[in-house]
């Protein structure tokens, strides 16, 4: 098992490698410092000493891979490639593009982003759970019929919709909860409750009907016949026995995205003034902060990697058939 | 009238080809046609297709695209606007050339907001003033809801009418081909008694059409959806977004396919280095987060665009540019799911006896794979690409509301989302450019979820939903 995991856990490192090569030849390479600094800089017409104090201001004035000019380790320690792309793999974010330490405002805007997604993702599931399995109950008559084309209906409605809409009626119509906004501590709770209900409810249509799916591939198995075979009730089986065998697929399924779900939601975040790490990325795409966005892709396929070993892990924890060699 | 090929519209023409070659070789071949066949008994499969041709209809009328000739006088020397325009916006021409100052509700007469108007001598006041094109002909306004009802009710009855007749070619259609009576075609039309179900497709068609030859008639006196910020009718807006959203859904998998196929199926057959360098890459791809490396490709397009301003000639083309790029970097973000199930499948499939035989016959791989595995896992890109659509339609708008999206100046649902977006803080509220571009695209999805539900049906029940 542990020989296993550190297997895994090597296996993981050309990808990031990969990662961290195709990121540094699309910010480097294709889109040189000189472009990014006259970009940024908004002028077509920038005087070249402009764009030299900007890229030196920011550590773009090294070259990309080789610096002869340095001497010993410093052809390789001083150059971008060093400096910018092998450093994420200690965490080392350096700065952004408008000064700010990276490494630090992500740490800090992490847990309003865990604030939202956790909740949103546990009561989505149980409620999911739940409506899929009454549909289950009811399979192959009308009820179960009409509860999928709804679930169509729900998951063909933009995620916008849901969002704008909750908001109207809530915040606006309503007045039970501010539209947004967030606070620290306690009071987070008021801000935190729209876009929570409203992330459950844009999940249901898709979520229900992927897991009223698993329940029913499981009823066609041997062991639900054999159970029925031996007079239980209908429910029984479908509560006890059923639930039992789909937690298997259901749960390993959930344990990929668990470790993106501290880089929280894009939208959620940005359309209700959430300082976390959805947002801190938006503002990063927005203000064309290359930094930021370097920074939130090697993080991204970090935890993406990260959620495919625990994967792996979960399958020989939940279901001991399964063994790893 | 010149025409220009835009490099979307290249692509979409090449698209429609495609599926057209591919539909008339369907046709011919027993094993293909019998799924189809199992899709046309299927109402709600069927009203879906119905209503995704009426939006296909407009998507391919948008995509021929031409600089109008000026009126100059002069015969021999024609002379060419720079704007390009396309055939729907000829058709639309009534719409498209009736602007108003800024915004106004759903067939109003006057302009949302109050404007300063200096009356008389000197004498300012806030009013609202009426509108130039909405209503205009009214000479009351009290007749204005008779007016609409007039309009409508002619327009439904010109609507309803032309579906009886196209219905009755229909039947009439049936009935020679089947050599049955009239009375007999027509009460298997009605009972549901046929094979394709022609009662959902024709009921269908009765809505599309009323309610398209309604808004049509209603639309040359009113702005029968309001006007957005600058006075543009909404209406017009959401009708242009639709070739945005088709372009996307389509064109994304058009460019992903040929790299899912080749390596999903080298990765599957080969086995080996071959298959770890392709899962390597896959991988590698798939573990970016999608909206990141859209992000990151888009800012490098935008710093391209800002330092080569000058080789692009027109806004058009360069808006045009940037979908075509989206359309590449979202088939590079999602190659990844259908390379790896064809991978699976090829994978089940070398062992195969019939392939056994074939390797045994000395077949080249280069055959075997033409000929035995392609065929054999043609139903499930099918299916991926059919079920992706919608995904990408909705994935359009939310790209555009981050601002990585379209082009700002092309018509796209996510841009009038972004726009109308700022404007839910005023009150009284506008609503009508948001819920416009909603429910277009809600319908658009909707039909297209439902539609591929019942292709998956058909080609593969054991696939599951949802995934």
């Amino acid at each position: 098992m542990t020989a296993y995991i550190v297997r895994r856990f090597f296996y993981a490192i050309p990808i990031l490698i990969g990662v961290n090569l195709l990121t540094f030849i699309l910010f480097f390479v294709i889109s040189s410092p000189d472009d990014v600094a006259r970009s940024q800089l908004g002028d077509r017409r920038v005087s070249t000493e402009a764009i030299e104090s900007w890229k030196a201001d920011h550590g773009y004035d090294k070259p990309l891979l080789y610096n002869p000019s340095a001497g010993g380790w410093g052809k390789f320690g001083d150059t971008i490639f060093f400096q910018k792309s092998l450093r994420l793999f200690v965490f080392d974010f350096g700065q952004s593009d408008s000064g700010r330490d990276i490494g630090y405002d992500i740490r800090q805007r992490m847990w309003p982003s865990l604030a939202i997604a956790v909740p949103t993702l546990l009561l989505g599931v149980l409620l999911n759970i739940t409506f899929a399995l009454v549909i289950a109950f009811f399979r192959a008559t009308y009820i179960d019929f009409w509860s999928v084309v709804l679930c169509v209906v729900l998951l063909s409605i933009s995620s916008l919709f849901y969002i704008i809409g909750g908001q109207f009626l809530l915040s606006k119509l309503l007045h039970l909860v501010p539209i947004s906004g967030y606070d620290t501590g306690i009071n987070a709770i008021k801000f935190l409750l729209l876009p929570v209900i409203i992330g459950v409810i844009a999940g249901v249509g898709s979520g229900t009907r992927w897991y009223r799916t698993i329940f029913l591939e499981e009823t066609e198995k041997d062991y639900v016949r054999t159970a029925r075979a031996k007079g239980l009730q209908e429910s029984r089986v479908l509560f006890v026995h059923v639930l039992r065998n789909a937690l298997i697929p259901i749960l390993t399924g959930l344990v990929v995205i668990l470790p993106q779900l501290f880089l929280g939601s894009l939208i959620t975040e940005s359309f209700f003034a959430i300082p976390g790490l959805g947002s801190y990325t938006i503002e990063g795409i927005q203000s064309q902060d290359f930094a930021i966005v370097r920074a939130m892709v090697f993080l991204g396929s970090l935890m993406y990697i990260g959620g495919l070993l625990l994967t792996d892990i979960s399958y020989t924890l939940v279901d001991p058939r399964v063994s790893l060699k | 009238m010149r025409l220009v090929l835009l490099w979307t519209d290249i692509f979409v023409f090449v698209l429609l080809a495609v599926a057209i070659a591919f539909s008339v070789y369907a046709s011919r071949k027993e094993h293909l046609r019998a799924p189809w066949g199992e899709i046309g008994k299927s109402s709600v499969a069927m009203s879906a297709l119905v209503v995704l041709a009426f939006y296909l209809t407009v998507g391919i009328l948008d995509s021929i695209h031409y600089h109008p000739k000026l009126d100059s006088g002069d015969q021999n020397s024609a002379r060419y606007s720079t704007e390009i325009v396309s055939v729907f916006d000829w058709m639309l021409d009534s719409l498209r050339n009736k602007g108003e100052k800024t915004y106004s509700a759903p067939f109003a007469t006057h302009l949302y907001s109050k404007e300063l108007v200096v009356s008389g001598e000197a004498r300012q006041q806030y009013v609202f003033s009426r509108l130039e094109h909405g209503g205009a002909h009214l000479q009351e306004q009290a007749d204005k809801k008779l007016d609409i009802l007039k309009t409508s009710t002619w327009a439904a009855a010109k609507a309803f009418a032309s579906w009886i007749l196209f219905t009755l070619v229909i039947v009439k259609f049936r009935c020679y081909r089947m050599r049955a009576s009239w009375r007999e075609g027509l009460r298997q039309v009605v009972c549901a008694g046929t094979r394709v179900r022609w009662r959902a497709v024709l009921l269908t068609l009765l809505v599309v059409m009323v309610i398209a030859w309604v808004s049509f008639d209603l639309s040359q006196k009113y702005h029968v959806l309001g006007t957005d910020k600058v006075g543009v009718s909404v209406l017009y807006q959401a009708l242009k977004s639709i070739r945005t959203g088709l372009v996307i859904g389509t064109l994304t998998t058009l460019v992903m396919l040929p790299f899912a196929v080749l390596l999903g199926i080298m990765a599957g057959y080969f086995g080996g280095w071959i298959d770890d360098i392709i899962q390597y890459l896959y991988t590698t791809l798939s573990s970016i987060p999608a909206v990141l490396l859209i992000a990151a490709a888009i800012l490098i397009l935008q710093v391209y665009l800002d330092n080569h301003a000058a080789e692009l000639s027109s806004a058009a083309e360069r808006a045009d540019l940037r979908l075509l790029f989206l359309c590449l970097i979202l088939g590079v973000t999602s190659w990844t799911s259908l390379c790896r199930y064809l991978r699976g499948e090829s994978l089940k499939l070398r062992e195969v006896d019939y392939i056994q035989a074939a390797m045994a016959l000395g077949t080249t791989h280069f055959l075997i794979i033409l000929r035995h595995i392609l065929p054999n896992v043609m139903h499930i890109v099918l299916i991926t690409v059919i079920l992706d659509f919608s995904g990408l339609v909705l994935a359009e708008a939310v790209l555009s509301y981050v601002q990585i999206g379209v082009d700002p100046t092309t018509h796209s649902w996510g841009n009038m989302i972004n726009s109308a977006r700022l404007e839910m803080a005023r009150e009284p509220i506008v609503w009508w450019s948001l819920s416009a571009a909603l429910v277009f695209m809600f319908t658009l999805v909707l039909a297209a979820n439902l539609f591929s539900d019942a292709v998956r049906d058909a080609f593969d029940p054991r696939l599951r939903s949802g995934s």
